[in-house]
């Protein structure tokens, strides 16, 4: 059983991987992109093209990859969300959903419904693992997504605390009016945040095709995650998704141990669980389950 | 200048709109006898075509009119289907058992609504979505549905093949009709003004005392209920029941593209949106993936460059209201004839809208 447990808590490192982009996003623009799981599976895909056509190990690949998502992220803000904010709140779950839509069917449309892995291109890591005390086997990669999640979550945060950029970014958060009466240009900080986020994302979708296999239509399921590590982690800080994630990764495995079908029920119940005391704790209801509140990182 | 011509006159519908309402019964009535002269395959869609309808008024009403845009309604779709398969299990009728199920889903919605109805915008949208997997997840468990590989509505075998068909047919019409005038009446009752408050300004509403939740609510388990009933009906015409099938986001992928495309919070634009949706399904459904890329590209597009819709724009520019729900004020013309403002007409319907 401390055996599953482990593998709970690694596991839980990817679904912060996933999540932080979402919250990041959110906490910044306001805006829940409903694209942020076909994103993934789109990094995913462009990997495994470079390294099953070109032989780039999926590590090199990612220095090819995270660039782009960072301009995917760029011009998905300007050319998308910005518009489409200003449409007001609704408007961009919708523009954001029809996206999703074709990402989706593009790559259906360009490599098929086969299921594709990255875990051939990374040699014995996908398979290797290390022994600890107690005769538990923790595997290598599991061991990396983890540690990459804890050391993102960590960069973020201090990008945001010790940076320039990254307080203008927590600024226009606040109040993207009057940071631009200080002088914080919004729009560049929200276009910064959008290929940030997006950089996440391509990491995300990088352990996605290592830890297992994706298809086209992967990134559903990769969204509902995401968001569900985030909002079981709260308000809190971001820290609050790595627990988020891990919560999420534990209530899937002991969901599995109920019943051979218990995977995605137990992920989803713990979801609705949090979410239920978190809205018979706060009297009025909430504002924004995932919006980070002032004190976040200070 | 007597105190008659000079005072406003409020109306609630204009030439066109009388003209329309005749216009309706006429099509209405002439959809009723249609079975009679289309052939089997026509009747089958246009039953589909009125499954549309009432899905794409059904998401209007709850995210043009409630403001909430939910990604997770295929939720009431598959529960439509599935506890219509479940009534007819136990002996109902396979005909009651479409409506008892709708009904059960709209009960079912009224719990849901009290946790759901808390969340704000994107997270009310995916909130749902997270409902819908897990009811997904949690029907498969039944055994009578078998997992993915599924069940059929074998009652209905009974009955024979024309028969069902033309029965399916008029539920179907007649259930689009039903909903279509219960909607129609709520936003021309004192609800639709509750309504058009809170859809222009939510906190400005409350403060006026429209009882905000309350209208919602009813919006959010009217929605369940006809999306529900739509489940059950689709479930009518295919017979098999595959909860990936219904439970599929698609159905909210579609219910979206007709409500942007046609006009998001008009009335009359979720009934062309859904006519559109099924004549490009019609001519482009067999291109498979390219056609789905379409949609969603139309989609963004839609939302991106004509946020109103169709409906909407075509409203704004020619002040055309056939379905009226509002009220306008016409000012005699003798008052505004030394104006600025160009006509009355112009003056007056302006901000109206459905």
């Amino acid at each position: 059983m401390s055996n599953q447990i482990i593998q709970g808590i690694l596991l839980g490192g990817y679904y912060a991987l996933i999540a932080c982009g979402l919250s990041f996003m959110f906490s910044v623009m306001r805006i829940i992109n409903l694209a942020h799981g076909s994103l993934a599976v789109v990094a995913a895909y462009a990997l495994w093209f470079l390294a099953s056509r070109f032989h780039v190990s999926p590590f090199l690949g990612l220095l090819i990859v995270l660039p782009v998502m960072a301009v995917i992220g760029w011009a998905l803000q300007r050319f998308l969300l910005e518009r489409s904010a200003r449409g007001g709140a609704l408007l961009p779950i919708l523009t954001t959903f029809g996206l999703a839509i074709v990402i989706d069917n593009m790559l259906f449309e360009q490599f098929g419904a086969n299921t594709r892995s990255l875990a051939p291109y990374i040699g014995s890591l996908s398979y290797d693992s290390w022994e600890w005390p107690g005769s538990i086997y923790v595997g290598k990669l599991a061991v990396i997504m983890f540690a990459t999640a804890v050391i993102l979550l960590g960069g973020l945060q201090l990008f945001l605390t010790r940076t320039g950029l990254g307080r203008s970014i927590r600024a226009t958060s606040e109040d993207p009016d009057t940071a631009g009466l200080v002088g914080v240009d919004a729009r560049r900080a929200n276009t910064i945040a959008a290929a940030i986020a997006l950089v996440t994302v391509g990491l995300a979708g990088a352990f996605l095709g290592m830890r297992g296999t994706f298809d086209p239509y992967a990134g559903a399921p990769q969204l509902l995650f995401a968001f569900e590590a985030a909002v079981i982690g709260g308000a809190g800080s971001l820290w609050g998704t790595l627990i988020g994630g891990i919560v999420l990764a534990l209530a899937q495995t002991l969901g599995a141990q109920v019943h051979p079908q218990g995977f995605l029920i137990g992920g989803h119940a713990a979801f609705l669980v949090v979410l239920f005391v978190r809205l018979s704790a706060s009297g009025l209801g909430l504002r924004g389950l995932l919006r980070l509140p002032s004190r976040i990182a200070s | 200048m007597s105190t008659a011509s000079s005072s406003p006159v409020i109306e609630r519908g204009t030439a066109a709109s009388r003209i329309a309402a005749i216009a309706v019964a006429v099509i209405i009535a002439l959809l009723a006898i249609a079975p009679q002269f289309l052939s089997a395959g026509a009747v089958d869609r246009m039953t589909a075509l009125f499954i549309y309808v009432i899905l794409a008024a059904m998401w209007n009403a709850l995210a043009g009119l409630g403001g909430l845009v939910s990604v997770g309604q295929q939720v009431f779709f598959g529960l439509g289907a599935y506890f219509a398969i479940r009534l007819a299990d136990v002996g109902l009728n396979p005909f009651l058992a479409l409506f008892a199920s709708g009904i059960i889903v709209g009960a079912v919605s009224w719990p849901l609504s009290l946790f759901m109805l808390r969340l704000r915008n994107g997270e009310f949208a995916i909130g749902m979505w997270v409902i819908a997997a897990l009811t997904h997840l949690l029907v498969n468990l039944d055994r009578l549905v078998q997992g993915e590989t599924g069940t059929s509505l074998i009652s209905l075998n009974v009955y024979d093949g024309s028969i069902r068909r033309v029965t399916i047919y008029w539920l179907a019409l007649a259930s689009m009709t039903a909903l279509l005038t219960v909607l129609f009446g709520l936003l021309r009752g004192s609800t639709g003004a509750a309504i058009r408050a809170i859809r222009d300004n939510e906190d400005a509403a409350a403060s006026v005392g429209v009882r905000v939740t309350g209208t919602k609510r009813l919006l959010f388990v009217l929605a369940a209920f006809g999306i529900g009933i739509a489940g059950a009906l689709w479930l009518a015409t295919s017979i098999t029941f595959q909860p990936k099938t219904y439970f599929n986001v698609q159905w909210t992928a579609y219910m979206i593209f007709m409500v942007l495309v046609g006009g998001i919070g008009t009335f009359e634009g979720a009934i062309l949106g859904a006519l559109v949706f099924f004549l490009i399904e019609t001519w482009f459904g067999g291109a498979g993936v390219w056609y789905l890329i379409g949609l969603g590209a139309t989609a963004v597009l839609f939302s991106l460059f004509l946020p109103r819709g169709l409906w909407g724009t075509i409203e704004e520019r020619f002040g055309l209201h056939l379905l009226p729900v509002g009220y306008r004020v016409r000012l005699p013309a003798d008052i505004s004839d030394g104006d600025t403002t160009p006509s009355p007409q112009q003056a007056t319907t302006h901000r109206e809208k459905a």
